[in-house]
This record gives C-alpha cells, structure tokens and sequence, in this order.
C-alpha cells in the first residue's frame, strides 16, 4: 500500500532557536541538544478511564508522563468481564451461541460463524454449500459495521465528526438488513451448530445488492474527507508504529497485523468458508502507523463490499442446514405430528447435541483480527472448555509498547487505531 | 504425522511425550522442564520457524484425575503451518511452568490471564498480576472446575467486599511511585506496600 503521498510537518508545531518551524521530536530517549526539561523530571500520573469516552468502552489506562509526552502507559482491563468461557462449559454448544453475540457485540454475526465452525469442526459436520455462501454473508457484513464503528469512533476521537455520521449512516442500512435476517440489530444469534438459524427472507438480496452499490459511494466521501486531509495526515502519520517483527513478536492478528506489513489473512492463507474461491485483495500496510491502519481499514471495507457483490451472484439454491436429525431441529410442524421428528426434537433440547471426545480450534478473520474459538469435549453435551482467542485483548496488550514516548494526545489516536471493543477484551 | 514432532521427538528425545491429531491438528505433549528450550527451537529453527504465538489457555478436565493442560498454539507464518503444544501438570503438585515471554512479547497478558483463571504460575514473567479480575479477589480461580459458577462467596458478601473496597487497591505499588505519591501515602499503607501486600479488604465490624 503505497497510497501515502504526502508527507505533513505540523503534527506538532513549535518554534525552533532559529525561528523556524520544528517538529517536536516525539521519540523516547536522549532529548536533543539545547532542549531543556523543564519539569526537572518530575513524573505526572494521569488516569484514563474507565469512563471516558475515548477510550472505546471501559478500558482504564494509567499513563505516566513527562510534561505531555507518554513515559509509561499501564493498561486496567476486566470491567466488563462476564466470565463467558466459564458460562460456555455449563451449556449446550447451541446455547453457547447468543453468549458469542455478547463478546465482539460490533460484529456479532462473524462471532457466531467462528463459535458454530469450531462446533462442527469438533463433530466432524460438513455444512451445506447454500449456508457457507450466506455465511460468508454475514462475516462480510460484520467486517464493514465493525470498520464502519472503528472509523466513525477514531474520527470523532480526532476531531472530524462528519465521517462518524456517514458511516453510522452506513452501518445503520447494514443492522437494517440484519434485523430482516435475524430479528436483532445486536444480539443476532444467526448461526446454529450445522446450518443457521433461519435463511434470508424475501427482499433480503435485493436489500444487499442495493447497498453494496451505493456503499462505495460513501466509502469514497469518507476518503475524500480525510486520507488528504492535513489535521487528520497530522495525527496519524509516523504514530504508534510497530514493525512487521514486533507485530508478530506481540502476537497481532487482523488490520493490526497487516499494517505492519505482515501479509497475512485467515481468508487467504488458512481459507475457511470457500473464501479460496473469492477474487479480493489483501491491503497491507508498510508503515505500520495509525494512518495505515486507517487506510488499510478503508480498504478492507471496498474489499468486502467485492466480496459481498461476489457471494449474491452465486448465492445458490438448496437448504442452509445439515440434514441430520441429531444437530438441526426438525421442523415444529413434523414435530407435532411425527413420531420421530418429536422424539429427536425432545433429545436436542432436553440433552443437546453431543460432540465426541477431542479437541478443535477455528480461527477466523473476525474484523478486529484472528477469533480462535477452541473447544476441548469429553463426549457430553457440553464443552468442557471453550476458549475465546479474543483478538482486541491480544491486540491491546501492544498499546504500551506503541504510546510510549508519543504524546498523550497521541495515545488517543493510537488507542483507537487497535480497534477494541470491551466485550471481547474482558469476555 | 505432521514432520515438526518427528524433527523433535529426535532433538529432545524423551522430552517430547505423545502426539496425537485431533481434527487436523496436531497436538504434541512435551515435559515441562525443557519447556523454553523447546520453544525456542520451534521458533528459531529453520525449516520450523514457528514464529507466531496464536494463543496460550490451559485446560482442566472433569474427571480430577486428569492433568492440567497448558495449551500453546504456535503458527509458522511461512510454511502457513499450525502446531498445539500441551505442557501437562499435575493438579496436585505445584502449578509452575516456565513463561515464554522471553520469546513472544504478546505471551505476557495471555499468561497473566491463565494465571488469573486458573492459578497456573509462569516461572520468569515479569508481571505476574491477576488482569481479568481485580488485585484483591479473594475467591480464587474462576475457570478452575472446583470453582462454582456463581463463585465462592455469597452474593451478600461479595456486595460487602465491594463496597469496602479500599482504594488503595486501585492503583499498583508501581503506579504510586509513578506519581512520588509513596512518600504522601499514610505509614501503614507505605509499610504494607513495602512486603509486597496489596489493599486488603477491612473486617466487617
């Protein structure tokens, strides 16, 4: 990604011994020659959050400065934790669903994606072709409400409020869509362990196509407002950079990843869902700054578009669940009126879905990075562990490593640029 | 079977305990005393160069019989290849295992939240503290299976803790002597943080 045309100095402006316009060096280490600190120092305590708006839920950060420059940041997390892996191993595997709604709740329907494929893949079920096309529906959708959050929230961090109501605007059309699917605009609970909760309705694929051809409209003003916009250049170039070793060394998944400039993509290098047979592009980042993030983030989102575009073309015929009457619910009406279905129907609900004794881990490219959903069974209908790889936690822990010596403003913008949501962190 | 566990059952020999595939995945079994040595050769050897640490949980089974499993899920993002690494402890012996911080930075919340849940000690982290629930919980590890799912102490009790809580246990001893705040701190609280002991909370009267 070499879209960086230009290169702005009035990040920080100050004057120089000669009058001249400088940069303040935002680097840690040996102040340069002839700068005096005037603080003699002395360290200040700032704590941040968790109640404040800029840092994206309730994550409290204590930040050590010096005058205004980051010496140290030390991350609080755990307000929200709801001990979702412990609720996980007291409940059938369809059960579990609704509690992924709850981790990543800005982009619930690839949460629930993530939680069924590990389900199945512990089952051995191979899921029918018509429910991978409108799962890969659903992953698509959620990466452009999540990026569409992550943009409207880091704008208005920075200062820029008209893209944070363009994309809400966008993301608003998106939850329409969703809540004609599922019935919810948040907690969509669509997926169930061998097919999905219910199929589109009527209008569903006209609705879809109808957005993915006006969205670019959208993702292009948002472009325009601020990819060359001089504030916004300010703010984010040469911030919070991490190389391509530190991402890996940090253990970094997604946007976070690639920014840095490590290639690599869940979709294209372990592909799930058929996404092998999708044309689209993997943006990657070689600065590893927020301004990168932000581009390659904006990419990402024309990048699902195209896929989106791509899934309604071949959308095809047939059911969306397993014909096997030991995961998927037989319909209520054979329930009522046939022996058998009634019989199968009272053991999914009464026992759950059995997984034979093993152990099976799926990872996904969830918007915010890598989602591992693993699952160790002993042969019951529940798990016995059920481990989230929550990707926002993973990520936050490198906020320490990229705020230091930047400046406390700074923090914000690099905070935002992990893209967190709580729910997922604390779990 | 997946070549990396042929290539070190013959560098560490006994070292390396049995490796199983579960759903595609291969899972080896290794001793936990040459636990970083391993680690560091899966990284660092060509041809292995697992050199992305995907996560660290631990396991605990139903039946109490079973060992604790510390669970490593190592990515070699060249090969594109995935390898389970398990570490098995004995639930009633000492729950230490060496931590590989040393090697993967992003390994240091993920062990600081085994330890939090499941009071698995990583021997060499350097900021072993509890992340997910506060300093001072006092009811154990939570994901551990002994623990009741609605914790340990009743609701009442637990309301009380959290209205005592004292607000010395908001900030750590390093975080107070960030702000040269130690020096302001009253005599007992200072001499408490001094032995490494955090807020505690008050006895009901």
């Amino acid at each position: 990604m070499s879209k960086r045309t230009i290169d702005f100095e009035l990040a920080t402006p100050g004057l120089g011994a000669g009058g001249a316009p400088t940069r303040v060096p935002l680097a840690a280490g040996p102040a340069g020659e002839g700068q005096e600190h005037d603080l003699g120092g002395e360290h200040l305590l700032i704590n941040l959050g968790p109640q404040h708006p800029a840092t994206h839920g309730v994550l409290r950060l204590v930040v050590e400065l010096d005058g205004e420059t980051v010496v140290r940041v030390i991350p609080h997390v755990g307000y929200l934790h709801s001990g979702f892996e412990k609720l996980g191993e007291y409940r059938h595997y369809n059960q579990i669903i609704p509690l992924t709604d709850r981790t990543d709740y800005l982009s619930p329907m690839a949460n629930n994606v993530g939680m069924a494929m590990a389900a199945e893949k512990l089952m051995g079920i191979e899921i029918t072709p018509r429910c991978k096309v409108l799962r890969v529906i659903a992953c698509e959708m959620s990466r452009i409400i999540s990026h569409m959050v992550w943009l409207g929230t880091t704008s208005i961090d920075l200062g820029a409020f008209t893209p944070f109501l363009w994309a809400f605007q966008e993301r608003e059309r998106i939850y329409n869509l969703q809540e004609m699917w599922t019935g919810a605009r948040l907690t969509t609970s669509l997926t169930r362990v061998g097919g999905l909760m219910a199929d589109v309705p009527d209008g569903f694929v006209e609705g879809l196509r109808q957005f993915t051809q006006t969205y670019p409209n959208t993702l292009n003003e948002i472009d325009r407002v601020l990819t060359r916009n001089a504030v916004w250049a300010g703010r984010t170039q040469g911030i919070g950079v991490l190389t391509a070793d530190e991402a890996i060394n940090y253990s970094l998944s997604g946007p976070m990843l690639r920014a840095s400039g490590v290639p690599w993509d869940m979709r294209k290098d372990q592909p799930y869902l058929d996404y092998e047979t999708y044309d689209f592009d993997v943006p990657v980042g070689e600065h590893g700054d927020v301004y990168d993030r932000y581009l390659l983030r904006l990419e990402e989102c024309h990048q699902s578009n195209r896929i989106l575009q791509q899934t309604l073309d071949r959308l095809p015929d047939g059911p969306v669940n397993v014909d096997d009457p030991r995961v998927i619910l037989p319909p209520k009406s054979r329930a009522m009126s046939d022996m058998e279905a009634m019989i199968f129907h009272f053991k999914q609900v009464m026992e759950g879905v059995k997984a034979p004794v093993g152990e099976a881990y799926v990872g996904i490219e969830n918007p915010k990075g890598e989602l591992g959903n693993y699952f160790v069974s002993d042969g019951s209908a529940k798990p016995v562990r059920w481990r989230i790889r929550p990707p926002s936690f993973i990520n936050l822990a490198a906020i320490s490593k990229m705020a230091e010596g930047h400046l406390l403003s700074d923090l914000i913008a690099i905070n935002a640029s992990v893209d967190i949501v709580m729910g997922e962190v604390d779990r | 079977m997946n070549p990396s566990v042929d290539a070190l059952r013959a560098t560490f020999g006994s070292a390396i305990g049995r490796a199983q595939e579960a759903c595609g995945d291969t899972i080896v079994t290794v001793g936990s005393a040459n636990l970083l040595e391993i680690m560091r050769w899966l990284r660092d050897t060509p041809g292995q160069r697992h050199d992305y640490l995907v996560d660290i949980t631990a396991v605990e089974y139903r039946d109490r019989e079973r060992p604790l499993e510390v669970v490593y899920f190592l990515r070699s993002l060249e090969r594109k290849a995935d390898l389970r690494v398990k570490v098995e402890l004995d639930p009633s012996g000492e729950l230490t295992v060496d931590s590989v911080t040393p090697l993967w930075a992003g390994a240091n919340w993920l062990e600081r939240e085994v330890y939090d849940m499941f009071g698995i000690v990583f021997a060499g982290h350097p900021d072993l503290r509890r992340i997910l629930m506060w300093e001072t919980y006092a009811e154990g590890y939570p994901l551990r299976k002994d623990f009741p799912l609605r914790g340990r102490f009743s609701r009442a009790e637990q309301v009380r803790q959290a209205l005592n809580a004292n607000p010395e246990a908001h900030y750590s001893i390093e975080e107070l002597s960030i702000a040269e705040a130690y020096d302001e701190l009253p005599p007992d609280m200072r001499e408490r943080l001094r032995r490494g002991q955090r807020g505690t909370v008050p006895e009901s009267e």
